[in-house]
């Protein structure tokens, strides 16, 4: 393992990362009806990173790829193009090698429905023990009896459960006996139990109630000041990832539009599809304020249009934005990709 | 109020089952004006979805009205047969749900399905309802309603069926809408447009709406009053800026500090400790008790009702007059 752990070196990079998955109708069907085959560019040059102790959030509506971004950088897909470094070495190759288990040790992931994500016929003491067991993370048994061993797995399940504000004595408990929150507090156990640097949280509280989200919202930050955890955060609410985030990437239709630092992208949105989200999302505070309307849909991935792909619901498009498809371009401190915001049209 | 459109005295919904009697709303009481917008807010199990079934008559058995009365329009509508209750239901009172695609019969044109509602509830010809269910869609705002009538469910988008489903809401020009979570599907820039949408046309049309949802935001833009819910109870009622900006009950002022500003910087979001007790065990006294930071003696025996607070109600013992000539 390289010794090379400078703060300067970020520890998730990822460049040019795309996901391609083939959505053709079979074989037969292509014959009879005579059509190509079909892909559907999940991910689409998606590049950017993470540096120790930092939370990046992902935002988009659905169908922008987030979540499939997070699905690569765990070794769940395999990317068609592109690379994710993981504190200096590659990953793709790593996770096909026998290196795989020592490095999904240190990469975890938090799904979004805790209803789905806990195994219904597992007491939490399972659950959350299991990967201690498969990553032998518990003490060397030399010559240990069995009593002793399960004493000290208990001991590691007690203080997994202690450190997410669950009791100890809920580990003889099984999850339909917990509720959502509580759940999702059982899966951030199951994924601090093998010492993680680097969690990916997908959705962590779109299933929640705002007291319950606000509660793991606390514990998840709570355990980035304690442990320095990095965090890659999918949302697609802004106003949580306004409050967790170090940094925003805002994605549409698989590919990121706009990366910057929090306050920036919040103080001075830049690509119109930002603008737009900010727009959207109902202000609390200034009861009867009118938002600007927000236009169109999202368009259907299997057929993206060309150009920019958001120039059919942009106010700023022009015949260059049909035509050429913007780079990711480092303009004034934030990368955008836009024609508009490059030619100092907004 | 005689005013009311809509009243709610004292409902107390309950579902017998086999161990117990399950009190799922109990001592609910609030009246929606002609042309109001009302918000019900809460967490999930609070009630506010079965709220909005007993209103429509759709209590799914074995749960059933057990105590209190719906008014509506000055008459009452708890009690009705099945028959009657299914004239008002449509015609009178219209329902929108969550999930746009479940309330569309996916083997009919949405066309057929309009012209059905409208000819069911208003004697007009094929044509004519035809004519208004084009009317409806590009009120809407539907493109090409013309061409688009004649498509299934399936051939629209998310967004486009939840707009398809407020237009069959609004078919036989209902003075009262119900609608569930309408938004709450839907990605958040259709949201917006869909929460607009719904506003612009229950004021062009003049229908009141109670507005079922779990997202305070969606309810400070929309609402005039809002209802806050707790375990089958209404915690808080008042105007929406008075309920947002000075919240009186506990519970309310611990919603509003769990959700996430975007306009200030916090460290930690207050956080209520706990969760919403389960049906079989309503805490006694005010059931937000184990969880609220002001809990004192009486609470843990004695139900409080609601009583005047500040600019809002609230059903709070810090609020009663006895405490404030004590304080």
């Amino acid at each position: 393992m390289s010794a090379v752990t400078s703060p300067v070196v970020p520890l998730v990079e990822v460049g040019d990362l795309s996901k391609t998955f083939d959505v053709s109708p079979p074989w037969l069907n292509r014959v009879i009806e005579r059509k190509p085959r079909q892909f559907v560019h999940a991910v689409d040059g998606v590049s950017f990173s993470i540096e120790r102790g930092k939370t990046l959030a992902l935002v988009g509506e659905s169908g922008c790829g987030k979540s499939t971004v997070a699905r690569l950088l765990v070794g769940l897909y395999a990317p068609t193009r592109g690379k994710v470094r993981f504190d200096g070495t590659e990953t793709t190759e790593m996770f096909r090698s026998g290196a795989a288990l020592a490095l999904r040790r240190r990469m975890q992931m938090i799904f979004q429905d805790p209803y789905a994500s806990l195994n219904p016929r597992w007491k939490v003491a399972d659950i959350v023990g299991e990967p201690l067991k498969e990553h032998g993370l518990l003490a060397p048994d030399d010559g240990k009896s069995r009593g002793a061993r399960a004493a000290d797995l208990k001991a590691h399940v007690a203080e997994l459960l202690r450190s997410v504000g669950l009791a100890p004595a809920d580990a003889e408990k099984f999850p339909h006996q917990f509720s959502g929150g509580q759940r999702q507090r059982i899966s951030i156990a199951r994924a601090l139990a093998t010492q993680p640097e680097f969690l990916v949280c997908d959705e962590p509280t779109s299933a929640l109630d705002v007291s319950v989200q606000a509660q793991v919202l606390n514990i998840m930050k709570d355990l980035q000041r304690k442990q320095g955890l990095t965090y890659l955060f999918i949302s697609h609410n802004l106003a949580v990832v306004r409050h967790v985030s170090d940094q925003v990437g805002v994605m549409y239709l698989g590919r990121l539009v706009e990366l910057a630092e929090k306050a920036e992208l919040f103080a001075r949105p830049r690509h119109p599809y930002t603008r737009m989200l900010l727009d959207a999302i109902p202000d609390i505070h200034m009861s009867g304020r009118a938002r600007t309307p927000v236009q169109g849909e999202v368009p259907n991935p299997l057929n993206p249009p060309s150009g920019c792909t958001f120039h059919p619901r942009c106010p700023h498009a022009n015949a260059r934005c049909k035509e050429e498809r913007p780079a990711l371009l480092q303009i004034k401190g934030v990368r955008i990709a836009c024609h508009a915001v490059e030619e100092g049209r907004i | 109020m005689s005013a009311a459109l809509l009243e709610v005295r004292n409902l107390r919904v309950e579902f017998p089952t086999r161990h117990a009697t399950l009190v799922a709303l109990d001592d609910v009481s609030f009246e929606i004006a002609p042309g109001e917008i009302l918000g019900v807010v809460g967490e999930s199990g609070a009630g506010k979805s079965l709220t909005g079934a007993a209103i429509i008559g759709l209590l799914d058995p074995p749960g059933r009205v057990a105590a209190g009365e719906i008014r509506f329009d000055g008459k009452r509508i708890d009690n009705l047969p099945y028959e009657a209750m299914r004239k008002i239901r449509g015609r009178h009172i219209g329902a929108i749900f969550q999930d746009p695609l479940t309330s569309l019969n996916p083997l009919y044109t949405i066309g057929q399905q309009l012209v059905e509602t409208i000819q069911t509830h208003l004697s007009v010809s094929a044509d004519e309802a035809r004519r208004r269910a084009i009317r409806l869609l590009q009120e809407t705002g539907i493109p090409a309603a013309e061409q688009r009538i004649d498509q299934f469910p399936h051939q629209f988008s998310g967004g486009m069926r939840q707009r398809v489903v407020i237009a069959l809401a609004l078919a036989a020009e209902p003075k009262l809408i119900v609608a569930d979570e309408p938004t709450t599907a839907l990605d958040v820039s259709i949201q917006a447009q869909i929460i607009s949408l719904l506003k612009r046309l229950c004021k062009d049309h003049g229908a009141a709406v109670m507005l079922v949802t779990h997202d305070m935001g969606v309810i400070a833009e929309t609402c005039d009053r809002v209802a806050v819910m707790y375990a089958g109870r209404v915690a808080e009622i008042g105007p929406v800026h008075d309920v947002i900006h000075s919240p009186a009950h506990p519970y309310t002022v611990g919603l509003m500090g769990s959700i996430p500003a975007m306009d200030e910087d916090r460290e930690r979001l207050l956080q209520i400790d706990g969760a919403m007790p389960r049906l079989t065990a309503i805490p006694s006294g005010c059931a937000f008790h184990p969880r609220c930071p002001k809990a004192f003696g009486r609470c843990h025996v004695e139900r409080p009702n609601l009583m005047p607070a500040q600019a809002t109600r609230a059903a709070c013992w810090l609020h009663a007059a006895d405490m404030k000539a004590a304080a």
